[in-house]
This record gives structure tokens, sequence and C-alpha cells, in this order.
């Protein structure tokens, strides 16, 4: 190592003349001063990188060290100091009201938070195994990202496993407690359970593979079995205590698909019985549930894109869509989501009956500011009254889930032209090798077929499934295989014992087991994607051609349409109509969906942002993910499972116009 | 340093430098050797003026600083810069090292069972043994706050580097009950997770379940059967319900796939898994009321790993000292570490009074008594001399007519004379009877309780007068220094011979994972494999010596002095070996397959089919093999390929004739033949 080291003031340094100087000592001193100068320019970079690295670290570990002598109860000190006491956790304040565990607990996660891992993969994949895919820290997905997709995509034509590639649900309550590091799901309402005394042989986490259509878990994981086999087991080793169930967002779907397939004979299910319900649930307190289906499903598949990858896209034009890196982000997406069949669970259900047609929908006259104006700092209205009645809520039709165009969007029904677009020709002509190898089957539309979507210029719920079936023919082959989306009138006709009616509530019936009882939870005050304005992509070749119109709606204006999407309340996926109707209408009583008279329970829990950073996210929080952290909820579910009825929580508890909205729908019940 | 901060803060020159100088004949405060030797270089090289030194000392002490930064800085730099080399690698490249060493690595089993067509037949269960399983922490005192759902057991360990004292109490059960204590909930992990790794990058299962993944077997046909192996084994069932749950995935498994399931319990799971049998098919509310056919009808076969059958010699080791022969050498090598009392920690005692805790422990104790495990004078082993299958570094010259007889059948002997005197030899003093003191209770010992404290000096003399213990005295000595331990173990295992099958006591759930006093089920077309490493010398008896003035400490210990020599080179560092490996002696591995179960005896009336399977030990050849593939230690047979082979054969349809019937490598059939017991 040289003599020399970086010297941050060199004047400084020097020495100041001595009192008395001598030449030749001044001499030898200047010279070695010269001689040190030409070697530090030499060196000076690298070792000036070097020191400041070295800085760096040095005052790193320092603080890790800090960090790690820091008890364990100081973040919470200071946070109780700058916000004041906090309030208990509702798992503490539960103990202290003396609440024990009683009934066994089952948690059926959603769609996209459970853990995928991988059991067999390609060779660039070698090194993975039991390794997550998905959820964690997705650090593959930097590392090989078309590796990545590759074994994340199932096969396009069964719906299972592609030839080579093993992709399985990580198991146990590991699978959804956390999605990414930080980023809880269940974990803050295990970790509350466990304070009133649950642990794993009372909890259980009924993972599946999220990706499969839910029969297909049984075809090939036996998650169903499993599921049920856990219940039994549960029951049993509880003294007969029934099972308190807790569906998130599509596992809602998936535990309904279960209920029916658990009373079917088998080989098709579970061969448990009619009554096997009955004996062996208690409650189903469905989270968020996208009953009805949700609308931001509906924008995924058709052009693979919701509210923030179109706002992404707003603020970045052609980031998304410039080949960098040769990447074709959102057309790989769409490959691969679109061999997901799951998502295909979520189009939404019920056509015009429930969503509205082209001139009317239930939540018609809603404006998302009218109810609560403090709360909503995101709202897409503004709060001065002057604004507000601009937004002309009779220009709003809800009902038109897809249109071409703004104007389109707003003009009455009966001046818009549409043009059918179902016997349309495709042409091969958009087939372009330049594409690389993207497969996205808009390839095998051709211009004249877009131009036929186009030209239809806008959609109900009703016509969804066929404008789908129109883009994407082989996706919905296998998606109707598996579900079904519409609108029994016969619940008898035996047509209705085939599975893929089963995650349907418009065409099953509910099990016999009025002893039973259903909450409907999900959180409201947050704008959630309801209808999208499209338009074409001109000269996109190999493009999604559709995409959503970012510039329809600003926010002087038309407030209630921004960045081409219209919103209504919900919990900013799930609109409030798709997981309160049922509960609030569908089954409340006794309807012919529900024969037995289980009783239901709409519980709606006002989103409200956290008030300030140290609380994360939030525990008063609405939005569809958060809302596992929301302690009002998770009390409900505590006392639930500590056996306390729906009544005894609070029956319904409503502060949106779910009633209201729910009584415009014209269902025969 | 201090003198460094203050100038930066001082400003201007002058004063520097008078700091500078007055720092001079203190360099201790830089005290860096390297700074001293260059400033001797540099005086040596040119004799300048004092105020030219002082602007080098000034610059050679800011440089300090400068250059610790530089190099930590560089190291840093480095480091990343060899990550990033190592993450840009190719997965492929340190096998391609290793194939360029070695030349081509065989291909692991799962991979050569896949090509030869084998495909996933029958599900699979695991049962982990002690140790090996992951323990999480559910409820806790405040001094585990942060903890919740973390590890305490397994995985990186390092709360008990943290938090010493609230680590060893929340792994403690409670002295009475051998449940948790109050406020305290720690729980077994569960999922293939609980032991696929014990720490990271230490396998246990994983190895296993990566080559049973290559022919297809996943999550859905392979079970990890994880249980809180603190507990005694009923009480997994009373407070965890654990074998209601391996029951209720065993049937669904085999509901699901439409064959039976293989079941490969290891070390203690395996006499966990004898409980279980036993237990599912007893009828509620002590069994699992399955019927009596419920292993016939679900379980293809048992595939013993290193299963201490009929018990460990080393636990009685442990649980009369808390040390084995690791810990012996540890004692030997740096001698008063251990007995110190360093951070008032007391490290044995309370390793020992959180074992003591641990009823499953007494599980292992050796069982049969004197007509397995020998006599004073007499042991089935007594022929065994050590070089033989011990690998090279002990191929020491033998003469076999020089060797005499071993007294393994001793497992406890003060002294190493009295190891090797003829028992008429050896005077004895019954301790039964021996009053015990308290005078030996000493409040300067901190908190630590061990049962030692009650015994008074009297009883500790009382037992080294025995002089030298059998299998049987030793549960009475155990008895007689930890009663209340004892009387825990006595309700949940029994030790002895039946003599009578048929007796109606037998029904008693402490008697079943004792395969001396159980019947195996009846299931004739169930299969029973017994595999274990041989050639590693294993502890069988021990030489003990009595502490004296141990006021705080456990009063006995292995005695290091005692050394067989060439003559006896089974005796090492105060401890007796057998073949076996390395924890399990063969004896208690092999005999029942050997000979307890062969046939139809009165253990297994319907004469279910018995298999040995022995595997050699081979050090791995080179550093780069890890824990090596033809390994027959304890645990990282796991990692043997001819075993894993053996598995992924039986799992995918084989059975045991098919794979060849017993393997055996050491004298097994020979010893169990010297015993005398009835069949």
């Amino acid at each position: 190592m040289a003599l020399l080291r970086r010297r941050k003031r060199p004047d400084d340094d020097l020495p100041q003349t001595p009192d008395t100087p001598e030449e030749d000592e001044d001499k030898t001193f200047k010279l070695l001063k010269r001689g040190k100068k030409k070697r530090r320019e030499k060196y000076s970079c690298i070792d000036n990188c070097c020191w400041l690295v070295g800085c760096i670290c040095t005052s790193w570990w320092f603080l890790l060290f800090l960090y790690n002598t820091l008890p364990p109860s100081f973040p919470q000190y200071v946070t109780e100091k700058i916000t004041g006491p906090l309030p208990d956790p509702p798992g503490v304040k539960c103990l202290k009201e003396g609440l024990k565990p009683k009934h066994p607990v089952v948690f059926v996660p959603g769609i996209v938070t459970g853990g995928l891992e991988l059991w067999e993969g390609h060779e660039c994949a070698e090194d993975l195994f039991r390794k997550r895919l998905w959820g964690g820290t997705f650090g593959d997905i930097y590392k090989r990202p078309s590796c990545w997709l590759q074994h994340m995509s199932l096969d396009n034509e069964t719906g299972l496993d592609p030839p080579g590639i093993r992709v399985r649900p990580v198991s146990g309550l590991v699978a959804a407690d956390y999605f990414a590091p930080g980023y809880f799901v269940w974990a803050v309402l295990i970790a509350n359970l466990a304070r009133v005394g649950y642990e794993e042989k009372n909890m259980y986490m009924a993972a599946y593979d999220w990706r499969l259509s839910f029969q297909n878990t049984e075809v090939r994981d036996q998650a169903l079995s499993r599921i049920k086999s856990n219940i039994e087991l549960m029951v049993e080793t509880n003294g007969g205590q029934k099972a308190v169930i807790i569906p998130h967002s599509m596992g809602v779907l998936y535990f309904l698909h279960f209920m029916k397939w658990v009373e079917a004979p088998a080989p098709m299910g579970g061969g448990g019985g009619s009554d096997w319900c009955a004996k062996h649930i208690k409650a189903v307190m469905n989270i968020g549930g996208p009953l009805l289906g949700a609308p931001k499903a509906l924008s995924g598949l058709f052009s693979a894109e919701a509210k923030d990858v179109a706002f992404a896209r707003g603020i970045a034009p052609g980031v998304l869509d410039s080949d960098l890196f040769q990447l074709q982000t959102l057309q790989h997406i769409m490959r691969m989501s679109r061999t997901w069949d799951s998502t295909m669970s979520m189009i939404p259900k019920g056509g015009e009956t429930i969503w509205g047609g082209l001139d009317w929908s239930p939540e018609e006259g809603y404006l998302p500011f009218q109810r609560k104006p403090a709360n909503l700092t995101t709202s897409r209205c503004s709060h001065n009254d002057s604004d507000t009645k601009r937004c002309d809520t009779r220009r709003i039709n809800y009902g038109r889930l897809i249109s071409f165009g703004r104007h389109v969007a707003e003009l009455h029904s009966s001046d818009i032209d549409r043009v059918e677009f179902r016997g349309a020709v495709k042409g091969k002509n958009h087939a372009n090798s330049s594409c690389r190898d993207v497969w996205t089957e808009y390839h095998n539309m051709g211009i004249c077929g877009i131009q036929a979507i186009a030209e239809y210029k806008s959609y109900t719920a009703g016509d969804l499934l066929d404008l789908l079936e129109f883009v994407a023919p082989k996706m919905m082959e296998r998606g109707t295989a598996h579900y079904s989306h519409g609108l029994a009138d016969n619940l008898d006709d035996p047509k209705y014992a085939h599975y893929k009616y089963w995650a349907n509530p418009l065409e099953t019936k509910l099990p016999k087991a009025p002893d039973m009882e259903i909450f409907s939870m999900y959180g409201v005050g947050i704008p959630t994607e309801r209808a999208y304005v499209y338009r074409l992509t001109p000269a996109a070749e190999c493009y999604i051609p559709f995409q959503i119109d970012n510039t329809a709606g600003d926010t002087d204006e038309h407030v209630c349409l921004k960045d081409g999407v219209y919103t209504v309340d919900g919990d900013e996926t799930v609109p409030a109509l798709s997981a309160g109707f049922m509960c609030a209408k569908g089954w409340r009583g006794k309807t012919r969906f529900n024969p037995s008279g289980i009783k239901t329970y709409v519980r709606e829990y006002d989103h409200n942002p956290p008030s300030n950073f140290l609380e994360g996210r939030g525990t008063q929080s609405g939005a569809h993910v958060d809302i596992m952290g929301n302690f009002q909820l998770i009390e409900d579910v505590i006392r639930v499972a500590a056996g306390a009825s729906g009544e005894q929580v609070g029956g319904d508890r409503v502060y949106t116009d779910i009633f209201k909205w729910s009584k415009r729908i014209n269902l025969k019940l | 340093m201090p003198v460094w901060r203050r100038r930066k803060g001082g400003g201007g020159g002058i004063s520097k430098r008078a700091t500078a100088s007055e720092q001079q004949p203190s360099p201790e405060i830089d005290g860096k050797f390297e700074e001293q030797k260059r400033e001797k270089e540099r005086i040596t090289k040119d004799s300048t003026h004092n105020s030219i030194k002082n602007l080098k000392k000034e610059r050679s002490r800011r440089s300090c600083i400068h250059s610790c930064c530089w190099l930590i800085g560089f190291i840093c730099s480095t480091w990343w810069f060899l990550l990033f080399l190592y993450n840009a690698m190719p997965a492929s490249f340190p096998q391609y090292v290793t194939e360029a060493i070695t030349g081509p690595t065989p291909d692991p089993p799962g991979v050569k069972l896949h090509k030869e067509g084998l495909k996933a037949k029958h599900p699979v269960v695991f049962v982990p043994g002690i140790v090996t399983g992951g323990l999480e922490l559910w409820e806790g005192h405040p001094c585990m706050e942060g903890l919740f759902r973390k590890r305490l057991w397994g995985g990186t360990f390092g709360e008990v580097y943290k938090r010493p004292l609230c680590w060893i109490e929340h792994m403690s059960l409670d002295n009475e009950t051998g449940l948790d204590p109050p406020g305290v909930r720690v729980r077994p992990v569960s999922g293939l997770v609980a032991a696929d790794y014990f720490a990271a990058g230490y396998f246990v299962w994983a190895v296993l379940i990566a080559n049973l993944a290559r022919i297809g077997y996943e999550e859905k046909n392979m079970y990890m059967a994880a249980y809180d192996w603190r507990l005694s084994f009923q009480n997994t069932e009373v407070r965890d319900q654990s074998l209601s749950r391996m029951k209720s995935n065993i049937e669904l498994m085999v509901a699901t796939t439409g064959e039976k399931v293989v079941v490969i319990p290891h070390s203690m799971g395996v006499l966990y898994f004898l409980h279980f049998m036993k237990w599912v098919e007893a009828p509620p509310p002590m069994g699992g009321g399955g019927g009596s056919d419920w292993c016939g009808k679900h379980i293809k076969a048992v595939m013993n790993i290193g299963g201490p059958f009929l018990g460990l010699p080393k636990i009685v080791a442990g649980l009369f000292s808390a040390e084995a022969k690791d810990i012996a050498v540890a004692r030997a090598v740096a001698p008063g570490v251990l007995d110190l009392d360093i951070f008032g920690f007391q490290t044995l005692q309370h390793a020992m009074r959180m074992t003591r805790t641990w009823d499953s422990t007494m599980s292992l104790i050796p069982k049969g008594g004197d007509t397995i495990w020998g006599t004073l004078d007499w042991a089935p082993e007594a022929d065994h001399y050590c070089v033989s299958k011990t690998p090279k570094n002990n191929k020491t010259q033998t003469t076999q007519n020089n060797l005499k007889s071993l007294n393994y059948g001793r497992i406890i002997s003060f002294g190493k004379d009295i190891a090797q005197l003829h028992s008429s030899k050896v005077e004895r003093v019954e301790f039964k009877g021996a009053v015990k003191g308290s005078d030996y209770v000493n409040r300067s010992c901190g908190d630590v309780w061990n049962e030692y404290h009650e015994m008074g000096f009297n009883g500790i003399k009382a037992v080294a007068d025995y002089k030298a213990f059998t299998v049987e005295s030793v549960l009475e000595l155990l008895q007689f220094v930890a009663p209340r331990m004892m009387k825990r173990g006595g309700a949940h295992y029994s030790y002895g011979i039946a003599d009578d099958l048929a007796d109606e006591k037998y029904q008693h759930y402490k008697y079943w994972s004792n395969p001396l006093e159980t019947r195996l089920p009846n299931a004739p077309e169930m299969e029973i494999f017994s595999m274990y490493g041989v050639g590693l010398p294993t502890e069988r008896s021990y030489v003990y010596k009595f502490s004296p003035a141990a006021d705080c400490y456990i009063p006995f210990q292995i005695d290091t002095s005692a050394e067989g020599g060439a003559q006896q080179s089974c005796l090492r560092a105060g401890v007796y070996s057998v073949d076996g490996d390395e924890t399990v002696p063969v004896l208690s591995a092999g005999f029942m397959c050997a000979k307890g179960w062969r046939g139809k005896t009165r253990f297994n009336p319907s004469g279910i089919k018995t298999h040995i399977r022995e595997y050699n030990h081979a050090p791995p050849a080179t550093l780069l093999e890890g824990r090596g593939t033809q390994s027959g230690n304890h645990v990282d047979i796991m990692g043997n390929f001819a075993l894993i082979e053996d598995i992924i054969r039986v799992a995918s349809g084989a059975t045991g004739s098919d794979l060849g019937g017993d393997r055996v490598y050491s004298d097994i059939f020979r010893w169990s033949e010297r015993i005398k017991l009835r069949l």
C-alpha cells in the first residue's frame, strides 16, 4: 500500500511555515509534496472510490449493529410517541375479553396471493427445485424472464402442466401469509388468531394452484379432497366443533365450488353426501369476494391491462409498448395469463340483468363523492359543488363495460351505430412472423376481425362472452368447459349438476345447511373499475390491437371518467355490487338460490387511509388485500371463530347503497 | 482516535501541529503495528527535521482512518465483484469443476431410476427423528417478542446466541407434566420444510425428497409427519393430535392414489412409528380406532433408517451427565471451558436441565435389559474388534490373539480398571438404599436446577461405590439420580421384555414403542426394512469418574483419560465403541429385523417379512463431495445414494426380495444368535 492517502483538505494539512525555517528543509518538504501530488493523481480515483465504499459499508454496519441491539419494542415505542397510544390489536383485545378458540379456522387464499414452487423444470431453472417461482422475492423474473414465463404458463390446450414442467402450490400457512417479504396477506389475521390461542392444529390454509380451473385443482393435485380431509380431521379433533371458513378474493368462488363438489357424488364430486356442509361448516366469511365477477378481470383478458397499466402508459408512453430488450412485456403477460383458466372464473356473471344494459345500470346515479367526501382523498371527482354538477350522471353508462371512444360511451344507445361483429371474417393478414414467438390469439384475427370488434362500439355484460370468444377462441373454449357465466332459469335442470356451474352463485343452490351463516365482508370507499373506454391502436403489428383510452376523461369536466376508466364504489378491485349483491338480495331469506334459508350478512368496512407513514398499510384499510389487516374485520372474524353468531357480531353493517342497487336488479328469486 | 477527532474540529494549523507533537510519546492510541513500522522505515530513510517528521506522523495518523476505510472498501468491492461473478456464473459451473477434478460423477439415483422408467407409485410418508425437526414459537414471554412463528429450533439458531436464557426457557417443557410451561407455546413446523434442512445447508431429508421428485413425486404424494419431538409420543396426540393428523393424511393419500403408503421413519421416528402402528389400531379414547386391519390396508412397507429399536447407550450418558463422546472430547481438549462459569451460563447444566424436561429422550433408553445388552461379564458383541471396520486412519496392526473380550455389558464403570476386571473381583456397594442428604444444596449455584442438588454428597458417593452398571442397573441408577424425570418417563415408556404378550397390561400406550413388549400389527403383506450405516465406531459403554469438589457442577464425568491403547482400541477417551452408525449400535438397529421379528415369532405373529440393509461407511473422497454419497453416518446416510435407490425402488413398487433381500457387512446375525430371547 502506498503511503499516499486521499486527503480532503490538502491546504489545511500543510503546515504553516515553521517559526525557524531552514531552506533545505523547506525544499525537501516541497519535493516530498510534489512527488506525492503526482502519485496522488494516479491513484486517487480508485482510492477515492474504495474509501467511499468503505465509509458507507462501515457506517452501514454500524447502523445495522445498532439496529440489532435495539430492543424489539423500540419502533412501537416511537410510533406511540408520535401518534399516541395505539389501540390494542384485536387479538389482544379479544383475549382480554376472555375469548378462546372454539371453531377451527380454514383460510382459502385468492388468486395471485398464494406461493407457487418448482418441482420439475427445464434446464434453465435447474437450481430452483422447491424454490418459489411466484411469491417471495420474485428474483428470478429479473434473472431469467423468459424462462420464468415459460414455467409459469400452463398448457394452452389442456390448461394443465406443459410437458416437463411441474409448478406446484406451496402448502401450509406459509403459502399465503406473506406474498412478498413484508407484504402481508394472511399473516396479521393469523397472528391475531394465535393471540387467542389458535395454532396450526386448528388453522388450515387451503392452498391450491390458483392458475388452474377449480375442478382441475382436484384432477391434478386433489386439492379439494385435501380440503375435505383436513376439515373433517379438524372437526373431529376439536371435539366436533364445526369449521369457520374464511375465503378471500377468488377463494370465495373456489369455496363455492368446493361446497358443491363435496356434496356431489363421486367421481365428479367428493361424495360427502348432502349434509356434509351442515355437519362441518359453521360459517363462511367471504372477504372481498367477486361473487359476480370483476370487470377488472375483463380488461385483463381483453388487453392485458387495467387502470394501473393504462395509467403507466399515460405517464410514459412507449415504454411498455416499445420493444425494449425484445421483451414485449404486455404481450408476454397476456400470453401467460391467458393460459390460466382461473382468470375466467372472474368474468362478470349474470349478464345484463346484473351488470346493466346499454342505457341502465344498477349503480346509475352514483357519484363517488356522494358518500363521504372527507375520506376520498383519491376521489376522481373534485369536492367543489360547482364541479360536481358538471359530472353529469346521466351520461355515465356503467352498463357499457367496454366502449370504443368516449363519445360512444356517453351517447344514448339509439344514437349508436353498431355493426354486428359475430359473423366477421377473420383474416390471416395480421399474422406477422417478425413478431417473434409471442403468441397471442390476436395474430390469428386479422385486421378485418379487429376492425369488426371496434365497429360494434359498445359492449354490455351480455356481449362480453361473445366478444371474448371472438378474440380468443382457444382460451374461451377451455373457459366455457370449466365455468359458466349465465343466470339459471330453472335450477332443478339436471345440467346444473355439472361442475362448470358450481362457481357461479346464480346457477347453483346453496347447500342444505340452515344453521350455517354466510358473511360478505368487503371494503368500500375506494374507486373501483367498472367500465372502460377503449381505442383501437393503429399500426399495431406485434402489439395488442386494443388499449384503454387513457386520454378519455379529465379532472375538469368528466370527473367520473379518468384515464379511460369509469369507477364505482368498492375495494379497488371488486365493485360493491359484485361482492355484496348475493348476500344483500340473491341469498337473503329463502330464495331459489338459497332453499334452506341460510342466514346472510353484509359487513362493509369503510376505507380509511393510514394516517401516517408509520402505520404501514393501515389498520382501517378497505383495499382488496390490505383489508386483511383491518382491525375491525379481524375482530369480527375472531368473534365468530370463538363462537359468536352473525347477529352477535352486529348483523349488517352497510355504508354504500348496496341494498338500493340490489333492489334495482330485476332477478327472479 | 480522540486526538484525530479533536484535530478535525480544531481548525488552525499551528495548534494542530502542537497536538501532533504532544501525541508523539503515546503511539498506542493509534496503536497500529503497521503504522509504527512504517514510521520507523521512514525515520531510517531520511533523517530530516522534526517538522517533516511531524507532518508525516500527522499524515500517517490521518491515513490510518483512511486506510481502514480504504481497506474495508476494497474488500467490500472485491466481495461484491466476486458475488456478482458468482451470480452471473451458470448454475452448472460447480458441477463442471467437480467433474473436471474427480471425473464424471454418477447420476443421482433419482435421475438414474427415472431413466430406467420408474414412476411414482406408492405415496411416501417421512417420519423425522429427534432433534432434526424444526420448532417454531406461537406464544412466548416478552423476551421473545418479534419471534412469532419464527424457528426456535432448526434454521440459523440465531436466538440461542442473542438471548440464551430466554431461549432455554422457551425450549424447556414443564417439569411435572412434560407439556407446555404456562404462557409458552412452541409448536412443530409442518410440511416438508419441517425437516428437509436442519440448518441452512445441512440437509436431512432434502436429498431424498429431491430424488423422489425426479421420478414424479410431489407434495400430494409425499407427507412429512412432523411432530414435536420433545414430547412423549402419546402426548403429541394429546396436545397436537399429531397421530390423528398422520392417520388422516395417510388415509387421504391412499384414497387419492389408490396405493398403500411406504413409510420412511428415521432415528427416533422409528419408535414413533411403532407407537403409531399400535395407536392407530387401538380403540379410542387411548388409540385411533382404525381397527385391527388398518396397517394391513394402508401400509406397504416400513423402511426404518438408523432406527434405535432397542435404545441407545448414548442417551444414558446424555441423561446421566449431559455429555457424550463429543462433549467428553471437547472437555479433554480445552479443560475448564465447559465447566467454567463463563458469563454465568453453566452451559452443560442448562443443557441438562432442558433436555431432562424432554420426555422423548427417555424413549431411547436401552431396552431389553441384560438379556439384550449383556451382563457384567458377557455381551453379544464381545468379540468385536475395532480396527476391522474403521477406515484406514486407524489401521494399526492388530494381533487377534491379543484380543480379550470386552465387557460391553457394563454400560457405566467407575474407573478403567473396574471396566476391565472380572466381575468377581469388583467390590460393589449397593446404592439403592443410600440416604440422600440435602447438604449438597448450594445457593450459590444460581438458578440452574438439576436433580443432583437434591441428592446430597452421600447419594453421589453411593452411586460411585456401586462401580459397574449394566443396562438394568442403569435404569435403577437413573431412577436414583433423577427420580422426577424417571417418574414421567415411567408413565410413558417401558424398557422391559414381555413374558406374555397377551397380558392385558400391554394394551397400555407406554408399551407401544418398545418392540420387545408389543406385537407387530396383523399385516402379512407388509414389509419391514431395517436400513442403517455400519463401519463407524459407535458409543456402547462408558468409563466414568467422580468429579470431586463439584459444587455447582454435575458430579460425574466421562473419564477422558481412559485409553485402551493398541490392545484395546475400542476404548478411546473413556468410551468403548462398537460397530454402528456413530449413534446407533448395530445391535440396536438390526436385532429386531435379524432375529426378533424374523419369520413368525411371538413379536411378529403374522409373519411380516423383514429385511436388513446395511450401508458400509465410506468417507467422502474429496471436499467437494460435501457430506458424501456413501456415508453411513446416522444423519448423513440420508444422502447415501444406495439407500436412496433402495427407497425409490420400493416406492415405485419393488418388494424387499426385488432389492436383493438382506445386505449385511457387520456380524449382526452372529451377535443376534447369542442373545437368548424366547421367540
